[in-house]
C-alpha cells in the first residue's frame, strides 16, 4: 500500500492513470482537528482510502512514565478532549484497579454523574458535528447550547470548564457543592426537550437520512474482528457495555439499558448515540437524588489521597500522610505488578495497562485509544462511496485526533 | 470478569511451557513465543476469546527481577461472557520477533504497527509493517526505556528546507 502522496500519484500513472487522487486534510473543517487521508478517487467514488496519522502524537504514553498518578489526570484530559472527564474516570479508575483501592461509595455516584454528564457532552458534540458536516448546521447550535449547560456544571464542580483533571487517586478534588446538583437538576429537567427538538430536527430530515443511511457499513462480525467498542459496536448490533458487563463505579445500582442498532450505518451510530443520551440522563437522574452521605475521599488509611486540613493542623497521623504524599519519592504504595483496567468511555471501551514497579510513577502506562481503533476501520467503510460521504463516516466514527496519536 | 478455570485447564493440558497467574482477579498467561500463534487461535476458536481488545509492549530494562527485555501483551475478551484474558509472550534482544496476529483479528493490524513504531518489535506475516504515528525517517523506538524523555530530540535527522526547496 503507497503511503505518500507520491507513492499514490506513482501508482496512478500506471494501468489505473484514470484513477485521481486527492489529499484531504490535515487541515480540512470536517477532519476536525489533524489527520489525514490520501484518497484515491474514480470520478466521484472512492476507491481507496489511506489515512496518514501522527500530526498530532505527542508523546503521552512516555509522559505516562514520568508524571506520578495524580499529574497525569492532566494528560488524560487532552486525550479526548471533548469529554475529559470521562478520561480522567478512566485513569483513576485503572490506578485504583493497581493500587486495589476501594472508593467511598459517595466518591462512586460522583464518579458516576460526571463520567456520564462526560458522555452527554461527548454525544452532544459527535451528533452535532456529524449533523454540521452534512448541512445541518442549526442542529449543531442546539447540541452545543446543552454542551454550554454541562461546562457550567462542570466548572461549578472544579473550577475548570475543559481541562477539568477533577479526579484523584482515591477521590476528587473536591466535594460535590449544593448549588452543582441545582444546577444538575435543572439540566436533567430541561435536557429531555432539547433531546426532543434534536431528534425531530434529523431522525426525518430527508438530507440528513440520505446522506447517512447505507453509508459506511459495518457488519457484526467486522465489528468485533476489528476490535469496536463503544457506541460504533453497538451499532453494529455488538451488544457489549462495560457498565452492564463488568459493573464498575456505582452503575449497579441504575435502571438503564444498552442501546443496539443492527443496521451498522452512519445513521444507525448517529442514532445510538442519541438514544444513549436519554438512557445516560436517566442514570444522572437516579444518582443526584441518592448521592450517599459520607466521606467522599478513601481514608487516611489507605494514604492516597490528602487528608484534609483539619487532620493535617490536628493529628500527628495527619501531619505525616500530608507528607509522605507531598514529598518526592514517598507517596503511594504501589504493587510490582501489571492490571488493565477499563471504562466505557463515550467513545468506546478507554482502557489503561499499568505497570507498576514500585515507585509513585507508572513504569508504562499504556493508553487504550477507541479512536486509533475506529479509525483503522475507516477505509473499508469509506470503499465504494462518494467523496461527500467521507465527512458523514468520519464524523459518525467521533475521530478525536489528540486521542488517535496521543 | 475472571476466566473460567478450565480454560486455563486446557490450554495448560494443550500447550506445554505456559504460565498463568492472576493478580486482583485479573488472568494472565504468559506463553513461549513460538506457541503464541497456536495458543490464541485455540482460545478464540474454542474458547470463544472473539474480542482482541488491544496489544501492547512493556520494555523491562530496568524492572527489578525482569529476565526478559520485552512483553507484548494481547488482551482478549469474550463477547458473550465478558471474560477478559491477558496473553504475555516474552522476547529478548538483539531481534525481538514475534508472529503476526492479523490473520486472526483484524483488527491487530495497527495495534501491531504502533508496537512496532515505538518498541521495534518485529511481526512476522504481518501484511504491511510499515511506522504508524512517527514518520518513516525516523529511527529510533522512542517507547524504549533507553529513549530519553527530554533532549534536543531526532531534528538532527531530518534536513532542513529552504523555501526555495520547499
Amino acid at each position: 500500500m503507497p503511503l505518500t502522496l507520491a507513492d499514490a500519484a506513482a501508482d496512478a500513472e500506471g494501468a489505473q492513470d484514470y484513477l485521481w487522487t486527492l489529499n484531504f486534510g490535515p487541515q480540512h473543517p470536517a477532519t476536525h482537528t489533524t489527520l489525514r487521508l490520501i484518497l484515491k478517487l474514480d470520478g466521484e467514488r472512492i476507491v481507496d482510502a489511506i489515512p496518514d496519522l501522527g500530526y498530532l502524537h505527542s508523546g503521552f504514553e512516555k509522559l505516562g512514565e514520568h508524571l506520578d498518578y495524580n499529574q497525569y489526570v492532566t494528560v488524560t484530559d487532552r486525550m479526548n478532549y471533548i469529554s475529559p472527564m470521562a478520561n480522567n474516570v478512566a485513569w483513576h479508575h485503572s490506578v485504583e484497579t493497581l493500587l486495589g483501592i476501594e472508593l467511598t461509595p459517595r466518591c462512586k455516584y460522583i464518579r458516576t454523574i460526571i463520567a456520564e454528564l462526560a458522555r452527554i457532552s461527548d454525544h452532544l458534540l459527535s451528533t452535532g458535528a456529524i449533523g454540521l458536516d452534512v448541512g445541518a448546521f442549526t442542529f449543531f447550535l442546539y447540541a452545543f447550547y446543552q454542551r454550554e449547560k454541562i461546562y457550567d456544571i462542570f466548572e461549578s464542580l472544579c473550577g475548570a470548564r475543559f481541562t477539568n483533571s477533577y479526579t484523584r487517586v482515591g477521590g476528587v478534588m473536591h466535594d460535590i457543592t449544593p448549588i452543582t446538583i441545582t444546577k444538575i437538576r435543572e439540566f436533567v429537567n430541561d435536557f429531555p426537550r432539547t433531546i426532543d427538538d434534536m431528534e425531530r430536527l434529523l431522525n426525518r430530515n430527508r438530507i440528513f437520512v440520505d446522506r447517512t443511511k447505507d453509508v459506511g457499513l459495518l457488519s457484526k462480525e467486522a465489528a468485533i474482528n476489528r476490535s469496536c467498542s463503544g457506541p460504533v459496536a453497538r451499532a453494529s448490533g455488538v451488544a457489549r457495555d462495560l457498565r452492564k458487563d463488568e459493573p464498575y463505579l456505582a452503575y449497579e445500582d441504575f435502571d438503564f439499558q444498552v442501546c443496539c442498532s443492527t443496521a451498522g450505518d452512519c445513521f444507525a451510530r448517529y442514532y445510538v448515540r442519541m438514544a444513549e443520551m436519554r438512557e445516560s440522563l436517566k442514570i444522572v437522574a437516579q444518582a443526584v437524588e441518592n448521592i450517599p452521605a459520607g466521606p467522599v475521599n478513601v481514608g487516611l488509611d489507605e494514604r492516597t489521597t490528602l487528608p484534609s486540613k483539619q487532620q493535617v493542623y490536628q493529628t500527628i497521623e495527619g501531619t505525616i500522610t500530608h507528607f509522605e504524599l507531598v514529598m518526592a519519592n514517598r507517596g503511594f504504595e504501589v504493587p510490582q505488578e501489571e492490571t488493565y483496567a477499563a471504562v466505557e468511555a463515550p467513545n468506546g471501551e478507554l482502557g489503561f495497562y499499568l505497570v507498576g514497579d514500585g515507585s509513585d510513577v507508572a513504569y508504562r502506562a499504556r493508553c487504550r485509544p477507541p479512536s486509533f481503533i475506529h479509525f483503522a476501520t475507516f477505509p473499508d467503510l469509506i470503499r465504494g462511496h462518494t467523496l461527500s460521504d467521507v465527512v458523514a463516516v468520519l464524523g459518525s466514527l467521533n475521530i478525536i485526533a489528540a486521542e488517535l496519536d496521543r | 470478569m475472571a476466566v473460567r478455570p478450565e480454560v486455563i485447564a486446557a490450554l495448560e493440558s494443550q500447550f506445554a511451557g505456559i504460565a498463568p497467574s492472576e493478580f486482583r482477579g485479573q488472568t494472565r498467561v504468559t506463553v513461549p513465543a513460538a506457541q503464541l500463534l497456536d495458543v490464541l487461535t485455540t482460545l478464540k476458536q474454542t474458547h470463544d476469546f472473539d474480542l482482541l481488545v488491544d496489544v501492547t509492549c512493556v520494555d523491562y530494562l530496568n524492572y527489578r527481577d525482569a529476565t526478559n527485555r520485552f512483553g507484548v501483551a494481547y488482551l482478549l475478551a469474550n463477547t458473550t461472557t465478558a471474560e477478559r484474558l491477558t496473553i504475555r509472550v516474552m522476547l529478548d534482544e538483539p531481534n525481538p520477533a514475534v508472529s503476526s496476529v492479523v490473520s486472526l483479528w483484524e483488527g491487530a493490524n495497527w495495534l501491531e504497527r504502533e508496537v512496532w513504531d515505538m518498541f521495534g518489535i518485529h511481526f512476522e506475516g504481518h501484511p504491511d509493517l510499515r511506522r504508524i504515528l512517527l514518520p518513516d525517517e525516523f529511527t529510533a523506538h522512542p517507547l524504549r526505556k533507553d529513549y530519553p524523555l527530554q533532549g534536543r530530540g531526532e531534528r538532527h535527522n531530518f534536513p532542513v528546507l529552504t523555501r526555495g526547496e520547499g
